[in-house]
């Protein structure tokens, strides 16, 4: 199904934060979204996992707009990958994970053989079934992180929206998590991450999203949307974006992005 | 992966492992049962091992160990479970839902709203069923009034912090028309007895005041018990738990309905009885983690136990019976700091 959204505006009181944002994404697709802060990409995460009413426009799935679908359904839809906190109970990761399953089990029931089933393969996919029976508070951040990840996949939603999912990790972690992501997409998941480093988008992404201010800025596949000129109107700095030269071992026409006066 | 025993075993010996939940709750059905009988045997009127066979042998003969265990003993006895397993449920459940540990069910104002019920209704001079009812109208408005208030406040931003605000507001509201209450009360029969019942009591526990207050305790520990599981997911906070597809408001309206019902039954019949709903879900925490699942039945079972013990002590500790509130306080608090301490040893 196709994640289509229409002209959508929003944002807090009579401040607006996303300004008539429109892009249509496709199963399989990993897409980036990238801005300076308070751009507007946390509220348009919002407005897509309806949390937050749309002042105008709408976020269809398919043919169907969302608004008023359940919160099960909508969970069945979207997996959240939110940016890590720590709860105030010491739940087991195992517990953690489980959560996710909250959408497809009735109001009364709690999870049985088949969800912890689903919960550890989430884990295992990630590498961190080791973890199951640990305390997620006392886990270190990274793995946190991995453990979100794990929840949205045991959610099996068609779409993954991720909230900088690299943002507390160490580089092996980092590659690691990205990898799942594209392996993930290969399967037919739709993927939706914002990341603060343009290089993750021209490594992982098949598209990226530029936003500034509430608007989209470009929009294309990486390397036509993340030009220096936009770069530096997004972010209001000097970069430049080099391509790496034929390496053994790396894909190449890969892009980086190194500041200027360096 | 050849590092992957190693580190569960280090995983496995951060804390104290915790029991498994079907062997702790036996554990703790048997301990219920065991205090349940002590409780009923002690007494300004003991009865002996001699009497128990006695009874078991000649049921409805008649004698007095009989009379007293059934008339006197029994509805106290059934009172306390009542109020110690509600009241602890309640408390477990408003932790996960207010996503706090140091909240316990009187938090929107439950308590001081079903004390100012009693007060008004002692101060009428009505009749003791009448007075329960006042009472339990009492909680049930002032929990009205609290979560009203915050759905009107609260256009954006977070529901939970809200409530709570306005809850303690409503609390302290109510709790100066208490002290207005007995301002105005007549010193020399009225006051006492406005002091006295809200300084909870045991004491005067009928078969009938245990129908009236267990069955909307019943009614509200149910539902508790069915949505267990789903306060995990409310643990992560509101918006995380509606993106894991949880309905918050539907859920939190239930639970705050819920543990109201308790409450303010609880009040009703026994006064202000206090600490229980915050001592009781830590110890249970700590024995069986934070999984409501496994850990609303263990504080459930355990509130039971403790209430019964407190209970015992007020009617033996002294020549005349002690409040049951002055004592779950008294016993509560340090406990509270003696199972903070521990949990903070554990942590360093």
């Amino acid at each position: 199904m196709i994640l289509t959204l229409e002209h959508v505006t929003g944002g807090y009181g009579s401040r607006t934060v996303v300004d008539d944002v429109s892009f249509t994404l496709h199963p399989g697709e990993v897409v980036c979204l990238l801005g300076a802060n308070g751009c507007g990409k946390t509220t348009l995460f919002k407005m897509i996992l309806c949390l937050l009413k749309p002042k105008l426009g709408r976020v269809c799935l398919g043919e169907e707009e969302i608004a008023n679908w359940s919160r099960s359904r909508l969970a069945r839809s979207f997996g959240y990958v939110p940016q890590m906190h720590v709860p105030p109970f010491d739940f087991e990761v195992r517990d953690i994970v489980l959560m996710a399953r909250a959408s497809h089990l009735a109001p009364f029931a709690s999870p049985g053989k088949e969800d912890r089933r689903i919960a550890d393969e989430a884990l295992e996919y990630l590498g961190i079934l080791d973890l199951a029976s640990a305390r997620y508070t006392e886990i270190s951040g990274g793995e946190r992180q991995l453990v979100l990840i794990a929840r949205a996949l045991a959610q099996q939603a068609q779409w993954l929206i991720l909230d900088e999912p690299a943002a507390s990790l160490d580089l092996g972690n980092q590659i690691k998590v990205f990898h799942a992501i594209n392996d993930l997409a290969k399967t037919g998941l739709g993927v939706l991450m914002t990341t603060h480093l343009p290089d993750h988008a021209f490594m992982y992404a098949s598209r990226a999203v530029l936003m500034s201010e509430g608007r989209i800025l470009a929009m294309d596949t990486p390397s036509k949307a993340l030009t220096e000129p936009m770069l530096q109107k997004a972010y209001g700095v000097q970069v430049s974006v080099v391509e790496i030269g034929v390496h053994p071992g790396i894909k190449p026409g890969i892009k980086m992005v190194v500041p200027n006066q360096l | 992966m050849a590092t992957m025993p190693s580190l569960d075993k280090a995983l496995e010996n951060r804390k104290p492992h915790r029991m498994a939940s079907g062997k702790t709750l036996a554990v703790l059905v048997v301990l219920l049962a065991v205090v349940a009988i002590g409780s009923a045997s002690i007494g300004s009127y003991p009865i002996s091992l001699h009497d128990w066979w006695s009874m078991l042998m000649a049921p409805s003969a008649g004698g007095t160990p009989e009379i007293v265990l059934l008339q006197i003993r029994l509805p106290r006895l059934l009172a306390c479970l009542l109020v110690g397993c509600g009241l602890a449920l309640a408390g477990s459940s408003y932790q996960g839902l207010f996503n706090n540990p140091m909240v316990s069910p009187d938090i929107l104002g439950a308590s001081a709203g079903a004390g100012l019920g009693a007060a008004v209704g002692i101060l009428l001079g009505l009749d003791f069923v009448a007075i329960q009812a006042l009472s339990f109208a009492g909680g049930l408005v002032a929990v009205l009034l609290a979560w009203a208030l915050a759905s009107g406040l609260c256009r954006r931003g977070d529901p939970v912090l809200m409530l709570v605000l306005v809850g303690i507001l409503i609390g302290s509201m109510f709790t100066a028309l208490i002290s207005l209450t007995k301002y105005i009360a007549d010193p020399l029969n009225k006051l006492p007895a406005v002091t006295f019942w809200l300084l909870g009591s045991f004491a005067s526990i009928t078969t009938k005041d245990v129908w009236l207050a267990g069955i909307p305790i019943a009614v509200g520990c149910i539902p508790l018990l069915l949505l267990r599981w789903r306060l995990n997911v409310l643990c992560m906070g509101e918006q995380e738990a509606r993106t894991l597809g949880v309905n918050t408001r539907t859920l939190r309206f239930i639970v705050i309905v819920c543990a109201t019902l308790i409450t303010a039954a609880s009040v009703s019949i026994c006064g202000m009885v206090g600490w229980i709903g915050l001592v009781v879900p830590h110890l249970a925490r700590m024995v069986v983690g934070p999984n409501h699942k496994i850990l609303l039945p263990t504080a459930a079972i355990m509130g039971g136990c403790f209430l019964l013990l407190v209970d015992d002590v007020a009617r033996t500790a002294g020549a005349l019976e002690i409040p049951v509130g002055i004592l779950t306080a008294l016993i509560g608090a340090p406990f509270f700091l003696f199972l903070l301490m521990r949990e903070r040893r554990h942590k360093a």
